[in-house]
Formats: C-alpha cells, structure tokens, sequence
C-alpha cells in the first residue's frame, strides 16, 4: 500500500519541475500541432490494387521501391497562429494536410491534435449534382461532423451567406461551377473546430465572394482559431499567415516567421523535378 | 500546469472520428442512405416499378421451368415458394455488390472527408433495403392472392430478415475493405453471387437435400432465411429452433468478423483509393 502510494505524488512532482523552469524561462504556450519525425511513404508505380502482383509479392517476399512523400518532418504550432505550407507541385504538401487531419496515418513518427481538426480540401467533394442545393447542404455538412441540431439550426445562415437562396431547391447540375464553390464554402465555414486546414480552397467564386470569404477567414483567425492554409497566392499567405512551412521532396526546407519563408521561397530556383 | 493553458485538451493523434457521441453518426448515415435513394429514383420514369419487376420475371421464369418442364408436384403453390426465395436472395446479390463497391463509389469521400469508413458499407446496405421492403411487401401481396393468411408467427419474419440485414453488413464492411486493396474481389463476388444462386434453395426444398448436407446449408444465413420464412408463411408454423439458432450466430460473428476486418484495413483505406 504505501509503495503504490508514493508512486503517483513522486510522478507528479517529476511532471511539475520541468514545466516549472520552462514558465520561467520562455513562456512557450503548449503546441496545438505537433508533428514528430513523420515520415509517409508510398509504393513505387501502380499501387498493389491487382490480387496478382500482391501474389506475386507475397509469395517472392519482394519488397517494391518507395518513395517518400513526406520524410522526417517535425514542427510544432502554436494556439491561434496560422500556418502556411508552401512548395512544389507533389512536394508533400497534401500529404502532411492528410497526416494532420488523420485521413491518412504516417508510417513512421507521430502526429498530434489538441482538439478538434477540421479540413476544408476540395470543396463540395461530397456533393452530387443530382441532389438540390438543400438536400447537399444537409448531406455536406453531416459529412463535415455537425450534428442534425447544429445543421437545422445553421441552415439559413448558410443558405444566406451563400446568396443562393433563390437556386436552393433546383438539381446541383444547374448551378455554375462558380455557384457550386459559393455553397460549399458557405457550409465548411459552418463547422466549428479547433484547428482549420484549407487547402487550395480560396480561389472562389468571383472577387465579392472571395472577399467575403477572406472576411469569414479573418474573422475565424481572430476569434481564437489555428489556420493551416495551402495555396499559391503567396501575397494572400504572407497577409494571413504568422509562420510559414516550406516543403521540397517531402522534406522540411524552411519553418519559421511566413515572410522569411516566402520570401526564400520566391527566391530559391525550381526544384529538380523527381 | 502548463498543458491546460488553451482549452485543457491534451495532446492525442487525429482520429477519424470528429463525433462526440452516436448522434451525428445517424445523421451522417441518414444522410448517406436518403442520397442513395434519391439518385437511383430521381432517374427513373419507373422508378420503383423496377424493383418489382425483376421478381415477378424471376418468379414467372422459375415457375414455368420447374412446373411444366420438371415438374415438382410435392410443392404446392410453386410461383410463392419460389418468390419466398428469391426475396432474400435479390436483397443479398444486391446489397453485397452495392457495398462491396461502395469505397470506390464514395472515394472523393474517403479521400477527402473526415469520417468513419465504415457509414459507406453500411450505408450501401441498408439504401438497398429499400428494394427489399418493396420485395417483402410484393411476397406477402402475392401469398395473399394464393390463399395464405395472416398467421401468429409473422413476427418471427421481422427477426430473419433483421438478422439478414446485420449478416449482409457484416459481409460487405469485409468486401467493400478487402475490394479497396484488391480490386479483383468485386469479380469475385459477382461470381459468388452466381454460386449463391444455386446453393440456396430457392427452386428446391431444404428437404430435398441429403440430409448430412443439410447442416451447411443452414450455416448460410441466406439459406436460412429461406427456409424459416417458409416455414412461417407457408406452413404457418414457428421457425425451426435449429435454423434461428444457426442463423443468429452466423449473422452476428459476421457481423463482428466485419467490423474487426474493417478495423484493420481502414488504416490505409485512403492511401489504396
């Protein structure tokens, strides 16, 4: 009894010195993100989809060639900063937006959350131009994780903000391209995580939307969110953006305040294609 | 301490899972399903028609080749014994296909969106009850018209064809996880489905299989679909204590052979689409 008594008053005082002289030193808040040594690899050429080649593989004990979409990659974020990645086309960056999310899981290293991660990648993904514009509201942003009560509740807002009232029960095959991004926008703005990835997602719609998304965007940042911003508008990413990421070959290049990174960035010449 | 600064949450890996209790899992499965349907019917002149026509054709064909070219004068009523069959064997060939596809279907889904894989087979299963309720409810129109009747052990149907649902769940999160790595297992079923067809008595009685045969038939839920719902609806008798017994513990261990397969595979499900 006393032994397994000591125990638990022994770890907790080992627990508390460190975080003791850290306070003292830096005030460092606690990463929200933190991506530890992660590394993802995939197989070289078709993927084993064919029962014959994993046969094949499984009987010769062949191993294929990988290549590495992403190799040893380690960063912390902190609350409320918005991060930008940056990089090449094929440089890593959707597969460390789906190493965060959890849509796909390292092979090597850690990932981890503080609270909820939410991810906006290709807009109305989930929709179906044979469904109305309220039946893919409503399928949207069950996909999304909100609950019956937090969609009833948001549907007019964002049939609102989308300012497609007028088109709302007509087939989505109708709707311009341009209106379609206008309503998956206005649902995702609706989810309400702790961390926000968006990828590619703010070429929308015509200039007064895109501006009014930039609003809804700045107005997350302020109200406490962390952002995780893919794009190609490097002016937009230094504008939003305190930290930046830079990724080449799936390796960490660059990590630090978003002006240094982009600005090395512009500069640094096309990488070697692979 | 330092780690409750922001919001007292603690460092953890993402999970697929962004719910915090059951409730938007329904949502998102309702949601799923009423797509379904709305796609398939919004296409349709007809629409639900088809789902009737392919069993009474079934029906028809089956009840002229086995009355009038081998006649089968044990069995009484031929056109609803066999329709008794064909029921629940149409709502496995369907089902099974629907979810074994259902992944790839859905893939810009589970590329792209936060979810719980296994919704997309379950959902792909339960759309299709759909056609099996319209099924069920054309078997018990057309036993009315041959004479049956209402008797006090129709609620034993809801149980086997319950238990069918969960069985047909079971094997597609299976199908639908083993067809994302290997995309030859939709061929695979489809050919099982062929199989199935003859394997399960749908133009011949249970009791006209060997009878040290008969055992695996009853192993094979649909089969034993087949059987306990004949015993209720034509012979106006309880199911056999044997078949439901069979039934409920396939039905069930393959539903949990299922979920612990799926569990397994789903790791790298988006990395294989």
């Amino acid at each position: 009894m006393n032994p397994n008594a000591a125990l638990p008053s022994a770890a907790a005082h080992d627990r508390g010195a460190p975080a003791a002289t850290q306070a003292r030193a830096a005030p460092v808040p606690a990463p929200v993100l933190r991506f530890d040594k992660v590394s993802k690899t995939y197989a070289h050429g078709a993927s084993r989809t064919l029962l014959r080649r994993g046969l094949m593989a499984w009987l010769t004990g062949t191993r294929s060639d990988v290549f590495y979409a992403l190799r040893n990659v380690s960063f912390e974020l902190s609350p409320a900063t918005s991060l930008a990645v940056v990089g090449a086309n094929g440089a890593g960056k959707s597969t460390l937006l789906r190493c965060a999310t959890g849509i796909s899981t390292p092979d090597a290293g850690r990932v981890q959350v503080r609270g909820t991660i939410a991810a906006l990648m290709e807009l109305g993904a989930g929709f179906h131009p044979d469904l109305t514009g309220a039946e893919n509201v409503m399928l949207n942003a069950s996909l999304l994780g909100l609950t019956r009560q937090q969609t009833y509740a948001q549907f007019d807002r964002i049939v609102e903000f989308s300012g497609l009232a007028k088109f709302i029960d007509e087939p989505l095959r109708t709707y311009s391209s341009g209106m379609v991004l206008r309503l998956a926008f206005s649902v995702a703005v609706r989810v309400d995580p702790d961390i926000l990835v968006i990828d590619e997602v703010l070429a929308v719609g015509d200039t007064e939307f895109q501006e009014k998304c930039i609003a809804e965007i700045i107005g997350l940042k302020q109200s406490g969110k962390t952002l995780i911003f893919v794009a190609h508008q490097l002016a937009l990413l230094r504008q939003l953006c305190e930290q930046a990421l830079w990724l080449e070959h799936g390796e960490l290049k660059m990590f630090g305040p978003s002006a240094e990174v982009i600005d090395a960035y512009e500069a640094a010449p096309p990488p070697a294609s692979l | 301490m330092q780690d409750g600064s922001s919001s007292g949450l603690a460092l953890a890996p993402p999970t697929l899972n962004p719910w915090r209790g059951g409730g938007n899992l329904l949502f998102l499965l309702e949601n799923l399903v009423l797509k379904d349907f709305r796609i398939r019917y919004r296409n349709m002149s007809l629409g639900m028609l088809w789902s009737i026509a392919n069993p009474l054709v079934m029906m028809g064909v089956l009840t002229f080749v086995f009355t009038r070219i081998y006649p089968n004068p044990a069995i009484p009523h031929f056109a609803v014994f066999v329709l008794c069959g064909l029921v629940p064997f149409n709502f496995y060939s369907l089902a099974l296909n629907a979810g074994t596809t259902s992944l790839l279907d859905n893939q810009s889904l589970v590329k792209r969106v936060r979810c719980p894989r296994r919704i997309f087979p379950i959902a792909a299963v339960l759309a299709n009850c759909l056609h099996f309720l319209i099924q069920i409810a054309l078997l018990l129109a057309i036993a009315f018209m041959f004479g049956y009747r209402v008797n006090r052990f129709w609620p034993w149907l809801g149980l086997i064809w319950g238990l069918e649902i969960l069985f047909m769940c079971g094997l597609a999160l299976i199908t639908a996880a083993l067809d994302v790595y290997y995309r030859d297992v939709r061929y695979l079923v489809e050919a099982s489905n062929v199989v199935m067809f003859w394997m399960v008595p749908i133009f011949y009685s249970l009791e006209m299989v060997p009878e040290r045969l008969r055992l695996f038939y009853l192993l094979n839920p649909i089969a034993a679909v087949v059987v306990a719902g004949r015993q209720v609806l034509l012979h106006s008798r309880a199911p056999d204590p044997m078949v439901l017994f069979a039934m409920t513990i396939v039905s069930l261990g393959c539903l949990g052979l299922g979920f612990t397969v799926f569990g397994r595979l789903e790791r790298n499900l988006a990395d294989n689409l």
